[in-house]
């Protein structure tokens, strides 16, 4: 168990940074996502990390170890890949036990903490099977069963679920909190899915164009997000101007609709109405036709307004985040 | 497909088929067949019989595996570092080292036979660079020996065995290399543990394949053997051409046939290991 510290750390390809001047500082036994959309610079950080890539510049600390010279082997981190990366000529076992046997841990010890690791991720049973012989989940299990196996210092997640159908990655996800908080092992995972960021982490960082927007814990990133780009990323943002030019941002399920002319507030129409199931989400033109349409957001209780309808929109002042 | 289309299509390779018996599987079957056969005695195990009690066959017939072997050895010792080297170049240098390795199969196997004699014989490339370098006195002996015919040879098949090779060399996937590495897997460890039994099964048919080639070369050895080293195919050639035996000759390529169909059951089976 360590933390990870990075200072500076940049890698350039060319004229382009693909990490540009990142710092963080990641707790022993914290969570933490990298999110970010593809070529923001994440996938090339957690490389960074593992050392199958060296910084152009910066440090990279684990454990406060300086390990920016170090190679791959000498780090010590589980290591999990999207495309998980199996042995497709060995079992699951033989998988498990690979990094087992590089530390010369052999026998029956090996086997019963490979058979442990098997068992931490619920696959009990299925040792002897090859990779091809199981489901995508399956396969992401074992992965992390092999990435925990050997106790690493840091836990690194590449988009480990995103291969996965919706549902199995919704279970995965909580699987995975539960794993994670079981071994109190400090793990990044690095992510474009803005809901698997919100609902895994202790703290989320959003990365684009390589350089770091904002870290911050989800709910914090979420409601007082640092720039427009953050506010745009992590869900739904309502942009409104604000005195002296500048802008604000209101999330959608702090928007209120109302009938006309009871509580106040701007007259609007409904564009469209989207039934979600639990909620329902609303596009709305404003009367005026000045500015981006608002979304709003309301549970489902029975009644929904209809397209074409007018309503009238309010927000508390104290809803708005200034971002710009 | 339906029964009368299914009966459309025969009818119209049915042309093609009869060409192929009547050329090709008929006369097979009468070779195979006079090894069986003597006149005005009918059938006979006599030719068989021969073929043991002569071990001159025997003998061409075991330096044929030997020398084959040696081929395939060299094939693999060559062809498996070339093919890795080949993983790892940038696209456009790996399309020029694929050129590289095929260019020889457009070139005639006589013209590339004689061109090593020029580059191996005793006023040739090889030797005069030695003897300048002053590594050795004399010339060495390359031509007309088992040497020779076997350089030919893995130069003849290399392209065999590195291109199946190379294909599937390069559908390993980069991740399962750094995902050993992640796991604290040293380099040795990456390529014995995990590189390499990807790539067995290929390098088993390929190497298979060479092997079967050898066994029925008949222009290297013919020429580059200068007639002093027996192969199977030479052999076939003088108990035909020359004396003339084709009894005795149908007997030995029924034997060829066999050896070489067994060990092409082996290979099936690997490449069909290898492409699962």
């Amino acid at each position: 168990m360590s933390d990870i510290r990075l200072e500076g750390v940049t890698r350039r390809y060319g004229t382009v940074a693909a990490a540009d001047n990142v710092d963080l500082a990641v707790a022993q036994g914290e969570f933490v996502t990298i999110l970010g959309p593809s070529g923001s610079g994440k996938t090339t950080l957690l490389s960074l990390i593992a050392g199958l890539n060296r910084p152009t510049a910066g440090r990279i600390f684990i454990g406060g170890r300086d390990v920016t010279e170090a190679t791959a082997q000498e780090r010590n981190i589980g290591l999990v890949f999207q495309s998980y990366a199996l042995f497709p000529h060995m079992t699951v076992l033989e998988n498990v036990l690979f990094p087992l046997g590089v530390r010369k841990i052999t026998g029956a010890p090996a086997r019963a903490r490979a058979l442990e690791a098997l068992k931490l991720v619920r696959l009990e049973g299925l040792q002897d099977r090859r990779p091809s012989q199981l489901s995508g989940g399956q396969q992401q299990r074992v992965a992390l069963a092999r990435a925990i196996v050997f106790k690493p210092d840091i836990l690194l997640l590449d988009e480990p679920l995103g291969a996965l159908d919706r549902k199995l990655r919704e279970d995965l996800q909580v699987e995975l909190k539960q794993l994670q908080r079981t071994l109190g092992v400090t793990t990044l995972l690095v992510t474009h899915d803005q809901e698997e960021a919100l609902s895994l982490s202790d703290r989320i960082m959003v990365l684009n164009h390589g350089k770091t927007q904002q870290v911050a814990a989800p709910t914090e990133a979420y409601l007082r997000p640092a720039n427009r780009f953050v506010a745009e990323f992590l869900g739904i943002a309502n942009f409104v101007g604000l005195d002296g030019g500048r802008t604000g941002v209101v999330r959608p399920e702090r928007v209120r609709l109302g009938p006309v002319g009871v509580d106040g507030g701007r007259s609007a129409r409904v564009v469209e109405a989207v039934y979600l199931g639990q909620m329902v989400r609303y596009h709305l033109a404003l009367e005026g036709g000045e500015g981006a349409p608002i979304v709003a957001a309301a549970p489902f209780v029975g009644k929904a307004w209809q397209a074409g309808e007018p309503v009238a929109v309010s927000w508390d002042a104290a809803d708005i985040w200034p971002v710009a | 497909m339906n029964l009368s289309s299914r009966s459309t299509g025969f009818s119209f390779i049915a042309p093609l088929l009869v060409l192929m018996v009547v050329a090709f599987n008929l006369p097979i079957l009468y070779m195979l067949g006079l090894a069986f056969w003597e006149k005005g005695q009918g059938f006979t195990l006599d030719h068989y019989r021969g073929l043991a009690e002569a071990p001159v066959y025997l003998r061409v017939l075991g330096n044929t595996m030997r020398i084959s072997l040696i081929a395939t050895i060299a094939n693999v010792a060559i062809g498996y570092p070339l093919a890795h080297w080949m993983r790892g170049l940038p696209n456009r240098a790996r399309l020029i080292a694929i050129a590289l390795v095929v260019l020889p199969f457009w070139v005639s196997i006589l013209v590339r036979t004689y061109a090593w004699i020029v580059v191996l014989g005793n006023g040739g490339l090889v030797n005069r660079s030695l003897q300048w370098l002053g590594l050795t006195d004399a010339p060495v002996q390359f031509l007309y020996n088992e040497l020779g015919v076997t350089i030919g040879m893995a130069n003849v098949l290399l392209p065999f065995l590195v291109l199946p090779l190379f294909a599937a060399m390069i559908r390993i996937d980069d991740r399962l290399l750094q995902a050993a590495a992640s796991l604290g897997a040293p380099p040795r460890t990456i390529f014995w543990k995990v590189y390499f039994p990807l790539t067995l099964p290929a390098l088993a048919a390929g190497a298979l394949l060479v092997f079967i080639l050898c066994l029925g070369f008949y222009v290297t050895p013919a020429i580059l053997g200068g007639g002093r080293v027996p192969m199977i195919s030479n052999l076939l050639d003088t108990l035909i051409n020359q004396i003339p035996r084709w009894e005795q000759a149908s007997a030995i390529s029924t034997i060829l046939l066999l050896v070489t169909l067994l060990i092409f059951a082996a290979y099936r089976r690997l490449d069909r290991k290898a492409s699962a």
